[in-house]
């Protein structure tokens, strides 16, 4: 049996949160999903209320400083990548994406990520695919086909209780993606860029001159 | 060891009371400046280069060589020299002038800078900053060390029978160091041609610093300068001090909160625990500034940044009363006491000269004639 680390962003503000229920509602089904496969997992949630101050500063001084720091090495690390986000104003939450921003270029690369946004209505849902989608594919994240879109009227089992089978459908996939893959923490390839790694060897810059 | 300031030379409004200085006064300003770091004694000033407001240093060479007229000891050093957008023909006439004006007390820093558009300006592509800083780097040593050049590159006009004067004073070129913030090809160069590596250490965690200066030295070993801990590094620094710590503290929070580089980000107790700038005591200063050693070994330039940010001149000539009568004195000799006789001490022109005459004496002793 292996272990994975599923690492979970939540971007929700309240509490309780919406965002954060449908988080840990995907969150539960991966894990479920995981063991069916044979194989355990250990879940990393970051809240990103927690780290918002922290974001800010990042942006001003291009580091992260604190908690922001394990937070983003949390999801670097991560064999799969749970991402949730409010929807404001027709796109992800202002702070889903600056911790998008800073994470580094090419931290999610080959990445299984599961997709889900919440909103007061179902009008919202494309925002999944129109906003998010692209976002993961800059980051050459593997986003699985079924994102997951969860409005008011989801949580009081309205459109016939369509939410559970989504999210069932959902974790499948993601689960199908990680089991049966190397874990990050097993020798996989590292995915965070070195740039020590990258330099030149001076003489070899030198050639021609 | 050497300990210093270094400038930017930014002209910022003081958040105290809005008021910008003049440009006159600012340029005056910084002479005062450095008159003063030799008064109290210190033994760097180094001044920086840019070509847009809201700074004023375009022409470090003659604001240096005004100096240079003022003071009998200082070494005079920039902060940093466009090794992408001047021409290093200039670069080698400019500063081997100043190498003999200033009597050999001239050394200089190379750095890529920090603002793209500088590049259309001196009419290069920005997408050719790596291979400018590579070629024309290349050249400035040669017509530095080689008295008729002849030279074919990318991007300048060929050279042919070509000798930049004056030459280098007592044929020995000025030491070169190598400024970078986050790039590991710098400290690259810097290791491959055997010059000192200059990690800013203001802006980022000590990790990030301690991370570069051991790449460097790794890397100047391999090119074979010496052992890694006989590379040459120098770090910046930031303070601001009073006596009381907590006056320091009060003092320094507007200028920190308002600060071009970092302002409206985290608070500044958060960017002291989490960088190397310290606001406080002397003593808290002098033990900040010896933990620097920890992460990087044995170093040889200390440079702190003083006079930014809009704090007034009469604030800056305080701060350089307490560097030069408190915390110099105290880590010249604690830094001396640490340092293994096989580290280098700083270079300088006079240190340059005696090697080379010393190696020259070498290779013309008669025990090589003797054999043949």
């Amino acid at each position: 049996m292996t272990t994975r680390t599923l690492a979970v962003v939540s971007a929700g503000l309240s509490t309780p949160s919406s965002t954060r229920l449908l988080a840990d509602r995907l969150t539960a089904a991966t894990v479920e999903a995981l063991r069916a496969r044979g194989d355990d997992a250990t879940v990393e949630v970051v809240e990103l209320r927690g780290h918002a101050r922290e974001l800010a500063d990042h942006l001003v001084t291009g580091f992260p400083a604190g908690g922001l720091r394990s937070a983003l090495d949390t999801v670097a690390g991560a064999d799969a990548l749970i991402a949730v986000t409010p929807v404001f104003a027709a796109s992800y939450s202002g702070l889903f994406k600056t911790f998008f921003d800073v994470l580094d270029a090419d931290a999610l690369a080959g990445t299984p990520v599961l997709l889900g946004a919440t909103a007061g209505s179902a009008r919202h849902s494309l925002v999944l695919e129109h906003a998010m989608r692209p976002l993961f594919a800059h980051l050459r994240a593997v986003a699985v086909p079924t994102a997951v879109f969860a409005a008011s009227e989801d949580w009081a089992g309205g459109d016939g209780g369509t939410l559970t089978p989504r999210i069932e459908r959902a974790a499948g996939e993601l689960a199908d993606l990680v089991s049966g893959r190397r874990s990050a923490g097993d020798g996989g390839a590292p995915r965070r860029s070195d740039p020590f790694a990258d330099v030149v060897p001076f003489d070899q810059l030198l050639r021609g001159q | 060891m050497q300990f210093g300031i270094f400038t930017v030379s930014d002209i910022t409004p003081d958040p105290t009371t809005g008021r910008t200085p003049s440009e006159a006064e600012r340029i005056q300003a910084v002479v005062a400046i450095a008159k003063k770091a030799e008064e109290v004694g210190l033994d760097v000033f180094a001044l920086g280069e840019h070509h847009n407001p809201p700074f004023f240093s375009s022409s470090p060479t003659t604001t240096l060589a005004y100096i240079a007229a003022q003071t009998q000891t200082l070494q005079l050093s920039t902060a940093t020299t466009l090794i992408t957008t001047n021409d290093p023909v200039k670069i080698a006439e400019d500063y081997a002038m100043l190498q003999h004006l200033a009597g050999g007390r001239v050394d200089l820093m190379m750095g890529r800078g920090n603002t793209g558009p500088v590049y259309p300006w001196f009419g290069k592509d920005i997408r050719d900053g790596l291979p400018l800083a590579v070629e024309n780097y290349a050249l400035l040593r040669r017509l530095w060390d080689t008295e008729v050049v002849d030279w074919t590159g990318k991007y300048r006009t060929p050279l042919q029978g070509f000798t930049s004067t004056p030459r280098p004073l007592e044929g020995v070129a000025p030491f070169v160091w190598h400024g970078s913030i986050r790039s590991p090809q710098i400290a690259e160069q810097a290791a491959f041609y055997g010059d000192g590596f200059f990690a800013n250490h203001i802006f980022w965690p000590p990790e990030h610093t301690a991370k570069m200066v051991e790449f460097y030295r790794g890397r100047y070993a391999h090119h074979g300068h010496g052992s890694a801990d006989q590379a040459i590094v120098g770090l910046g620094g930031q303070v601001f001090m009073r006596r009381n710590s907590q006056d320091a503290v009060n003092e320094f929070r507007p200028y920190f909160d308002e600060a071009p580089v970092y302002g409206h980000g985290p608070s500044l107790e958060e960017f002291s625990s989490e960088t190397p700038l310290t606001v406080g005591s002397p003593q808290q200063v002098i033990e900040r500034t010896l933990g620097f050693r920890d992460y990087v070994g044995d170093y040889q330039r200390q440079l702190f940044l003083v006079d930014h940010a809009g704090l007034p001149l009469k604030t800056v000539l305080e701060q350089l009363d307490l560097l030069g009568e408190e915390v110099v004195p105290v880590l010249r000799k604690e830094f001396a006491a640490l340092k293994p006789a096989h580290v280098p001490d700083a270079p300088t022109h006079a240190a340059r000269v005696a090697a080379r005459r010393a190696a020259q004496a070498r290779t013309e002793t008669p025990e090589g004639a003797s054999t043949r």
